[in-house]
């Protein structure tokens, strides 16, 4: 069970890495408008529009 | 029924004249406006919008493009233009009418088929876009313009409320809450091999897991839970317990004893109890947050409503120049031109000039006021007529819209009386609780010391104080996001639960059950012509005239195709004579309409009636026909009747006017009490009255002359119509003026005032059982947490069910209430 000593703590600094990405996330406005992306990939139909957006 | 309703908005249709023809097939409308936007959407390509929408478009009003060509200013621009590399400008927009997925899809795909338009994108939450453009291919206001042309209306969004207070908080909120959900599901992953070994885990083991929960608790605790904190500790420095002290002190003995238990290696720890409870005590005041924000976000639209520039006059010049400036940049004391068809950029006075002014925006009320020198106007409003000279007299910040808003800060700020009683409660309570909890743990540590410290623990954190300081503030906040949905703008809060409780509704006749100005009633042909024939050669003699009666003809003539009059000549006091298709043709009083017909009109004819005004329109082959017009009920006074009484309301109209109409207006409606030739002292008595007999009194008015009345109900609901409404003196305004919304009022009045006891009902159980369950041990920290937590969210989760009822649409009667006092059929 000596595994242990080094997976616990690398499950710590998942964890942090893990708040890091959101910290990221939340300032880049990922979180800013929850509804409208889900009907975008709906109307794509004709005209291919495949402009990345944020 | 598809072919009653618009096939755009979903209005009804009135007169089915408009069709535009989409994929193929030709689909009603209901008006001009409806029918222009359909068609450029249909013959822009994306007509597939009404294949994949899911909600109905908004009804559309005359668009004026002709203010958009100020986007094109920089000083216009610099609020919300930002300029990248490589000569691409990003304007940030904010578009009104977006109601749904396919609208988004709509503007996109509109804006990028403009040439030299790069990326556009739209945030369907919170209305905004965002476009980029080749600087010199295109310019801002062919963008707006071609938004305009969809159907929507944007303006530029101002990069300060971008960044508002309350988005800032929101982010700060969700990220203390994410920071607070990783760690609680890390630590119970700790927690779960410690609790399933049952004491087999070797001690290095169990020492490490110990360790690594210590490591994560502590940003949750420090950082999740710092507001808490802080609340709390400012609680104390003022002597009075918030609820946020139980719930600190908790987090506190239970992270410190963890803390020492895990530095001596030996002990209880509650690593995962405090985690978990801290996210879902988050998670319950995010989901308030949210709930708040939504009447947040309606205050920002309406600082929008104001226009983006002025025409300011420059002074010393003879004769007048004008510079166009941004109308945040007038200042009192400025001189501004305000053309036909603009909207007045401040409040202001009028010092040159007449004309109607379209107040909607602020009072609801579409009825036009003449302004003339010496009158106020405020900002917002839409002049009608002839161009007017105003003298600024309040700048942005004061004028009668950011009234409004403040008005509705007010509302937001007040506490219903409910809520007061409830915060002083939950003060003692939380007193009492830390008193009995340190008693409790006395008593445990001579028992058995072990538990003492996790049962006060436990006692801390299970008790819930905050249904009561909580989940009332919220329902109040989600009614009145409602209520203002439905066109009523809450001005004091103790008017919802007042509200709940009339008993009696009084109304006012004039302005309020009817429309409070003359409409066309009727059109009765006595010649060869049909009646839109008539209608338009009336409206062509009417054109340019400034009389009363011109105002209800050109509107019901309007869509008509229109003909041309000449050699117009007016006639003071008696009509207007001109030339059509070479004859000359008259409309007015009765005498002067013979004067070219050449015979007398029959008199039986003509009804000699109050309020309402017959006007003859002959040529010199005789009688054409005969129009009535006359102030007539709303539509939806019908229905408001009945669904009042249908709620169990006694409903008494009170009115200034003559007996005879009060009469006829009040049995057509089914009122049995009314007052009629009643003055401001005899209406007061009247309500007066009623209270003393124990009644309840709901008054609905139009603010003029009713304001005492209104102040000495209980609860009033002004039309706002003509009234100033930074003096408002009803607890209540419509901004729309749809009175069949009322009904709807009251019910939610009075499901707020439920569901605000449900919740005070729920909190006081839960806390009956919880606490004396923890104080004798049968709750361990972790159920505690959980159970206060749950708690939490129930009762915001029940607040928040008020959040959801809105307009109902189109369930209103259509036209069929149009009776005139004259009492005829039109």
């Amino acid at each position: 069970m000596d595994i242990l000593f080094l997976l616990i703590p690398l499950s710590v600094v998942l964890v942090f890495g893990a708040g890091a990405i959101f910290w990221w996330a939340l300032g880049a406005g990922q979180f800013e408008d929850l509804e409208g992306p889900a009907y975008r990939i709906l109307m794509d139909e004709d005209g291919g529009e495949n402009t990345p957006r944020s | 029924m598809s072919g009653d309703t618009c096939f755009h908005c979903g209005e009804p249709i009135a007169d089915a004249r408009f069709t535009t023809v989409i994929a193929g097939e030709p689909r009603p409308m209901c008006c001009a406006g409806c029918a222009a936007v359909a068609r450029t959407i249909a013959d822009c390509g994306l007509s597939a919008y009404y294949e994949s929408r899911s909600a109905l478009a908004r009804r559309e009003s005359d668009p004026s493009p002709g203010d958009l060509d100020v986007y094109d200013m920089p000083e216009v621009q610099e609020p919300f233009v930002r300029r990248l590399p490589h000569g691409i400008l990003q304007a940030t927009l904010l578009i009104e009418g977006v109601s749904c997925g396919a609208c988004v899809w709509l503007i996109e795909n509109g804006l990028k088929r403009l040439e030299g338009v790069r990326e556009a994108s739209v945030n369907l939450a919170a209305r905004r876009a965002s476009v980029e453009w080749e600087e010199g291919r295109v310019r801002l206001s062919a963008i707006m313009k071609t938004i305009g042309g969809l159907g929507y209306r944007a303006s530029g969004f101002d990069a300060v409320t971008s960044r508002s207070a309350a988005a800032r908080e929101r982010r700060g909120l969700l990220w203390r809450l994410f920071v607070a959900g990783l760690g609680m599901m890390q630590v119970m992953m700790y927690a779960v091999p410690v609790y399933m070994s049952d004491g087999e885990m070797s001690a290095g083991a169990g020492q490490l897991m110990r360790w690594a929960a210590l490591v994560l608790t502590t940003p949750v605790v420090l950082f999740s839970a710092g507001p808490i904190f802080c609340s709390a500790w400012r609680g104390v420095r003022q002597l009075r317990a918030g609820m946020d002290l139980p719930v600190a002190l908790g987090i506190a003995a239970a992270y410190a004893a963890s803390a020492w238990a895990t530095l001596g290696g030996r002990g209880e720890v509650y690593f995962d109890s405090i985690t978990m409870f801290v996210f879902l005590l988050l998670g319950a005041r995010y989901l308030e947050r949210s709930g708040m924000a939504r009447a947040e976000e309606l205050r920002l639209r309406l600082a929008h409503g104001a226009p983006a520039f002025a025409e300011r006059i420059i002074a010393g010049k003879v004769p007048a120049v004008t510079e166009r400036v941004p109308a945040i940049r007038l200042v009192p004391g400025d001189r501004v031109q305000v053309s036909p068809g603009a909207l007045i950029p401040a409040d202001g006075t009028v010092e040159e000039g007449s004309s109607p002014v379209d107040e909607s925006l602020l009072t609801g009320e579409s009825r036009p006021v003449r302004k003339r020198a010496g009158d106020f106007v405020a900002g917002g409003s839409v002049n009608l007529a002839s161009p007017l000279t105003v003298v600024v007299t309040r700048a942005g910040g004061d004028g009668t819209l950011a009234c409004i808003s403040r008005l509705m800060d007010r509302a937001l700020g007040e506490r219903p009386r409910i809520a007061l009683v409830a915060d002083r409660v939950a003060r003692w309570f939380v007193l009492a609780l830390l008193v009995v909890a340190a008693a409790t743990g006395l008593a445990w540590l001579s028992i058995d010391s072990s538990r003492a410290l996790a049962i006060v623990v436990a006692m801390l954190v299970v008790s819930c104080p905050c249904a009561l300081s909580l989940a009332t503030p919220a329902a109040v906040a989600a009614a009145t996001g409602s209520l203002y949905r439905l066109g009523l703008l809450v001005t004091r809060a103790r008017a919802i639960e007042v509200l709940s409780r009339a008993t009696h509704v009084v109304v006012d006749k004039t302005g309020t059950l009817t429309v409070g100005r003359l409409s066309l009633a009727g059109i009765f042909p006595l010649g060869v012509l049909g009646r839109e024939s008539c209608v338009v050669i009336a409206a062509a003699l009417e054109r340019g005239s400034e009389h009363p009666i011109a105002r209800p003809i050109l509107a019901r003539a309007a869509g008509l195709p229109a003909i041309e009059a000449s050699g117009l000549r007016n006639f003071p006091g008696r009509g207007v004579e001109g030339v059509i298709g070479g004859r000359r043709v008259r409309i007015g009083s009765p005498s002067f309409a013979a004067g070219i017909a050449r015979k007398d009109l029959p008199a039986e004819l003509l009804f000699a009636d109050a309020g309402a005004i017959a006007v003859v329109l002959a040529d010199e082959s005789g009688y054409l026909a005969i129009l009535t017009l006359g102030d007539v009920l709303r539509p939806g006074a019908r229905a408001l009747i009945r669904k009042l009484t249908d709620q169990g309301k006694t409903i008494c109209m009170l009115s200034g006017d003559r007996q005879q109409t009060v009469d006829r207006i009040a049995g057509d409606l089914g009122i049995d009490r009314r007052v009629a030739e009643a003055g401001p002292q005899r209406k007061l008595a009247f309500v007066r009255e009623l209270q003393s007999r124990g009644a309840v009194v709901a008054m609905i008015g139009d603010g003029i002359n009713d304001a005492p009345v209104l102040a000495q109900s209980q609860v009033s609901i002004a039309m706002g119509g003509g009234t100033d409404l930074a003096h408002a003196s009803a607890d209540m305004v419509l901004l729309g003026d749809d009175i069949e919304a009322l009904p709807a009022a009251f019910d939610i009045a009075r499901r707020t005032m439920r569901i605000i006891r449900q919740n005070l009902a729920w909190a006081a159980a839960y806390n009956a059982v919880a606490i004396p369950a923890a104080a004798l041990g049968w709750i361990t920290p972790l159920v505690a947490g959980i159970g206060m937590a749950a708690s939490s969210l129930i009762v915001v989760g029940n607040a928040l069910r008020l959040a959801g009822t809105g307009k109902a649409g189109p369930e209103r009667d259509s036209g069929a209430d149009r009776t005139v006092l004259a009492g005829q059929q039109g």
